[in-house]
Formats: structure tokens, C-alpha cells, sequence
């Protein structure tokens, strides 16, 4: 199928019948950006899944005597400041952004989708919840989430709370704003018709239709939440600096950088692969879920 | 347009209303007592009741929320125990460092960001689309604050050009203010020029569709003058949305900057005031950044309004 520039264009796909998954799937997996980001996103969760196993060294074992080693064949990755082993610090500390990314992506969608409902079904709330979703989103994202830690204190679900609350707003205004263009479509209006109430008609035929935007909303959500971790951790605001976690390492290697560069080098790059993962898997999902979205 | 002004100008009243709620609420979100935790285990009783009634803490949560809305309005955020000076007086000795940094990172995000999107664009397909693109992926995605870092190395500890961190004032020092503020600059805006170039590929593209730039080809113009001259015009409007969002982003994104290159901005002032447990300047920072970012948002509304007229009448 071709738009009017020549350009290859999806079909739409909404949400998938159970006899159509098949097919969903194979289009999806016909999109380059969404195999390589899948790819990409296997290795870094792998890495964090078997950490235990992986990992050379116990990351949080002090070590004053082999301190700013470089990259060697015993430390992979070089130590840090206090001997801490590097690639072990750097593949446990994958742990913690997944954790704090994919727990984000699920409050935060259901969150969006509770808010998001509400104000697009039930218009009695739209005005309020929508005045409070634009003050939310008045804030800079990074600096309402140091804001909130700063009231709650350091800490991986303090962390959580503080990027959901960030991060609901917007996918609660896409959920509004799918809700308010599926409403007038005629399959709703029928089933109004036939006398279903609104909070039926909310969950049988809004909601599903809402998952192909929650899904690239929520991938993106997932790559914003691990870097906004990342900042959290680095400004010595997020998880406590005795946990391993990307940004703590990159933390520790700001104050060495003249002698040992690899301290942050390495956290970063697995922090880039992990957001170049999700990123390109979200631009795919887009493209092949939402194509009017599409940046051409 | 004067009424477009008032209706958009009207619509921050409720924005800025739950801003400062939330502002508000921030010190009651301390778990216990909020006065116990800013002044430390080693605060007598009589200390902490004597901050409490300072702070207004002692009244009903609804009658704090009133005369915190009253203050705001006054233009009063408090005062800050630890600098000893009202919070209002801390930010404006603070603001400058954060203005020069976000309004360089914008020159180096728009110089960047604008001319990659629109070569991309008139080159679509070609290896310079390719090549730009990429670069503008890796730019969204690579952290900024790490970009940094390896800046400081690659161009202060290894080659030694510019300094590693610091910060002179423009007014005092021009020429150093410059040296120091490169780097920053450059890694701040680089992130953000890689969202304007993806943005101005997309606006260049579908100008280069319409029928006046077919029109312009049928006349025998050449392709370069299609593009840059008729098409690059058009397709500018819509990117000085993302310019002005790209600008709220910068403010946000300048509080980490300013910790890595150790820039005495509103970023430090907060990190610090959230150490010392200095709540009114941690609330004053916040309150600040988001009026700014909403007032940058009505500008960037009204000055889009102004350059295509269309907007005004929806």
C-alpha cells in the first residue's frame, strides 16, 4: 500500500482479533526498527536477568587495593574509585533501570488509562482532570520527579512513584483524546443505542481500541523513565548510592574522570543501547500501530 | 488576535493554579514532620514549634493553601534559613547562569537542528538523509548529562581547549563566559537539536508536496532554490513550536547540566537547597521553572498565532 508521496504506509491495526495475531505479529516483525530494537532490548534484559551469572565480581564488594584499575581481562570494564568491579556494577545495575522502567510503563499506563477514561467518557470530569493533567505537565518532567524525591527522600519506589506521577499526565491525554474520536464513531453510537451504559461501552469498546497508542506511548514512557533514573541517580537524588544502578556508577566515574575514564563510560553505553533499543522499538510500533503518527 | 491573546492568556489562570497546589503540597508529602526533618534530630521542641508557626505549618492545611496562594501572588516564596536572604532573592542571584546556558543550548539545538532537518529533507533518501538521521537518533538517545562527561574528557582533560568546568559572567567577562559555556552549551543542545532536525525533516517534507513548490519547479527554478527559499520558509512555521518546546525542555534539562559543570544556576541552587533540606528554595525553584515554562508556552502560542493566522481562528 502507497500514500500519495510513494511512500510505503501500514494499515492501520487496532486491536488484534484473536484469529488476526498471527498476522499481527508478522507485521510487526516485518518492521526493521521493531526487530533491531527488539534485539537490542533482549541483549540489555538478558544481561540484567542473569546478572548473578554474568557478573565477575560481587558489585558491591569495596576492593581499595585494585582502585581505577583500567579495562583488563580480570575487570572487563575496569574498576571504580573504591575497587568496585565495573561490568558487574554496569549488568546489576541494568536490574534497577528495568525495574524502575518497566513498573513505570505499567503505573503510568494505568494510571492514563483511568484518568484518560474518565475525562474522555465521562464528560462531567473531563473539564477538572484535564486542567489538573495540563498543570502537571506545566512542570518540567525532570524537575517535578527531583522535586518529588526531595519530599520523599531517596529510594527505587520512591524513584517509581515520583516518574509515574511525571509520566501519567501524557498518556492519560492520548487515552482522552483516542476516547473523544472513537465516541462518534458509529459502533459506539449503536451500541449507546442499544441501551449499553457508558461504563460498559468504556471497557467493551473504548479500552480496547486504546492498547496500539498505550503500547508506543508505553515503550517510549519505559525509555524516558530508565533515563530520568539515570539523572535521578546522578544527582545523588534517586536510589541510594549503595545500590548499583546506571546512573550511581556514572555519578562515581564524574569524580574520577581525569584518571578513569571507563567508570562512566561503560554505564553510559548501556544506558544509550538501552534507550536506543526502546526508542527505535517505539518509532516501529508507531509507524506499523499508528502510521498518522508517523514521522515521514 | 486580541481576542485569541486573552483567551490563551486566561487559559494559564487554571495551569498556574494546580502549578502552585502542587508547589504547595510538596512539603506535606515529607514523611512525618516536615519541620523535624529541616531542621535536623539536634532541633529543640521549642525550635520546631517556633519554625512551624514561621512557616504557617501550625494552621489548617486549607488556610496554608490560601496564604501560600496569597504569597505567590505577592511575589513572596518564602525565606531561606540556611542563605539567610528571602527565597525571591536567592533565584535572581541564581537566574542568569541558567538564562545563558538554556538560551546557548537553544542558538546550538536551532543552528544544529534546523539546517540537518532541511538537507535531510531536500536530500530524502540519499546517504546525507541517512547519515543525518542516524546522528539525530543517537542524538535523542544518548544521555545527556554522560555526553557530557566524555566532553569534559575529550576536550579538557585530553586536548585541553576549554575548560572543564566553571562559569564567568557575561557581562564581566565576556570571552571567558564563552570558553566556559561551549561545552555546556554543546552537550545540552545537542539532545535537543536532534528532535528539532527530526521535526524539520517532517515540516520539509510536506512542504516540498504542496503545489506551489510544483509550481515553482514547472516555472524552472532550480531544485536548490525549491527548496531552500520556497519550501525551507513554510515548513519553518510549525517548527517554532518545537522550538519553544524545545526551549521548556532546556530548562528542565539545564538543572543537570549545571551540576556537571559546576555552573552556579538554579540547577545547583536546588541539588544543594535538597541536601540542606531547605524546602521554601526547593518550592521556589520549581514554582519559577514551571511559570517560566508556561509563559514560554503562551509566547511560543501567540507568536505561532501571530506567523500563521489560521491558529487564531480555530
Amino acid at each position: 500500500m502507497t500514500d500519495a508521496a510513494g511512500e510505503s504506509v501500514a494499515v492501520p491495526l487496532a486491536v488484534p482479533a484473536p484469529g488476526q495475531r498471527a498476522l499481527w505479529a508478522r507485521r510487526l516483525l516485518s518492521d526493521r526498527n521493531v526487530v533491531v530494537g527488539t534485539a537490542m532490548l533482549l541483549v540489555v534484559v538478558l544481561a540484567a536477568v542473569f546478572a548473578g551469572v554474568i557478573s565477575t565480581h560481587n558489585p558491591t564488594r569495596l576492593d581499595p587495593e585494585r582502585r581505577l584499575q583500567p579495562p583488563s581481562a580480570r575487570n572487563y570494564f575496569g574498576t571504580d574509585e573504591f575497587g568496585r568491579d565495573v561490568w558487574s556494577l554496569v549488568v546489576h545495575g541494568g536490574r534497577v533501570s528495568l525495574l524502575v522502567g518497566v513498573t513505570t510503563m505499567v503505573l503510568t499506563s494505568l494510571g492514563g488509562i483511568a484518568v484518560g477514561l474518565a475525562a474522555g467518557a465521562g464528560r462531567r470530569m473531563d473539564l477538572v482532570l484535564m486542567r489538573v493533567m495540563d498543570g502537571l505537565m506545566a512542570f518540567p518532567a525532570i524537575l517535578l520527579a527531583i522535586a518529588l524525591m526531595a519530599a520523599r527522600g531517596p529510594g527505587v519506589w520512591n524513584v517509581i512513584v515520583a516518574l509515574s506521577v511525571v509520566y501519567t499526565p501524557r498518556t492519560a491525554m492520548l487515552i482522552r483524546s483516542t476516547v473523544l474520536s472513537l465516541r462518534e464513531q458509529d459502533y459506539v453510537q449503536a451500541a449507546r443505542a442499544l441501551g449499553r451504559t457508558e461504563a460498559a461501552i468504556a471497557v467493551r469498546h473504548l479500552l480496547p481500541n486504546c492498547v496500539a497508542p498505550l503500547l508506543v506511548q508505553g515503550t517510549f514512557v519505559f525509555a524516558y523513565a530508565i533515563l530520568a533514573e539515570a539523572i535521578l541517580g546522578f544527582l545523588g537524588v534517586g536510589v541510594p548510592p549503595y545500590v548499583p544502578s546506571w546512573g550511581n556508577v556514572i555519578a562515581s566515574g564524574k569524580n574520577v574522570i581525569r584518571e578513569a575514564f571507563w567508570v562512566s563510560l561503560f554505564p553510559g553505553l548501556a544506558l544509550t543501547l538501552a534507550g536506543l533499543s526502546l526508542n527505535l522499538l517505539g518509532d516501529g510500533l508507531r509507524d506499523r500501530l499508528d502510521p498518522r503518527l508517523r514521522v515521514r | 488576535m486580541t481576542a485569541y491573546l486573552i483567551r490563551r492568556i486566561l487559559a494559564i489562570i487554571p495551569v498556574m493554579a494546580v502549578v502552585v497546589t502542587v508547589v504547595f503540597l510538596l512539603i506535606h508529602l515529607i514523611p512525618g514532620d516536615p519541620v523535624g526533618v529541616m531542621l535536623g534530630p539536634d532541633a529543640t521542641p521549642a525550635q520546631i514549634a517556633a519554625t512551624r508557626a514561621a512557616l504557617g505549618l501550625d494552621r489548617p492545611v486549607y488556610e496554608q493553601l490560601l496564604k501560600f496562594y496569597g504569597r505567590v501572588l505577592r511575589g513572596d516564596l518564602g525565606y531561606s534559613y540556611f542563605l539567610d536572604r528571602p527565597v525571591t532573592t536567592a533565584l535572581m542571584e541564581r537566574a542568569e547562569p541558567t538564562l545563558v546556558l538554556t538560551f546557548s543550548a537553544l542558538l546550538v539545538a536551532v543552528v544544529i537542528g534546523v539546517p540537518s532537518g532541511a538537507v535531510a529533507a531536500a536530500r530524502v533518501g540519499s546517504v546525507w538523509d541517512r547519515v543525518l538521521m542516524l546522528t539525530a537518533l543517537l542524538g535523542v538517545c544518548i544521555p545527556g548529562f554522560w555526553l557530557s562527561l566524555n566532553f569534559i574528557y575529550l576536550f579538557a582533560v585530553r586536548l585541553g581547549w576549554l575548560p572543564a568546568a566553571g562559569y564567568a559572567s557575561l557581562f564581566s567577562d565576556p570571552v571567558a563566559a564563552m570558553r566556559y559555556m561551549v561545552l555546556p552549551a554543546v552537550s545540552l543542545g545537542f539532545n535537543q537539536s536532534a528532535l528539532i532536525a527530526r521535526m524539520s525533516r517532517a515540516c520539509m517534507l510536506e512542504a516540498l508536496h504542496q503545489d506551489y513548490v510544483r509550481t515553482a519547479r514547472a516555472k524552472g527554478l532550480s531544485q536548490w532554490a525549491v527548496a531552500y527559499v520556497h519550501a525551507f520558509r513554510n515548513a519553518l512555521v510549525p517548527v517554532v513550536t518545537v522550538i519553544g518546546i524545545t526551549m521548556a525542555i532546556l530548562i528542565g534539562g539545564a538543572v543537570v547540566t549545571e551540576i556537571v559543570f559546576n555552573i552556579p544556576g538554579l540547577g545547583r541552587l536546588i541539588i544543594s537547597a535538597i541536601l540542606r533540606r531547605d524546602y521554601p528554595v526547593v518550592q521556589g525553584v520549581v514554582l519559577v521553572t514551571a511559570a517560566a515554562y508556561v509563559l514560554i508556552n503562551l509566547a511560543v502560542d501567540v507568536l505561532y498565532a501571530f506567523i500563521d493566522p489560521r491558529i487564531r481562528y480555530d
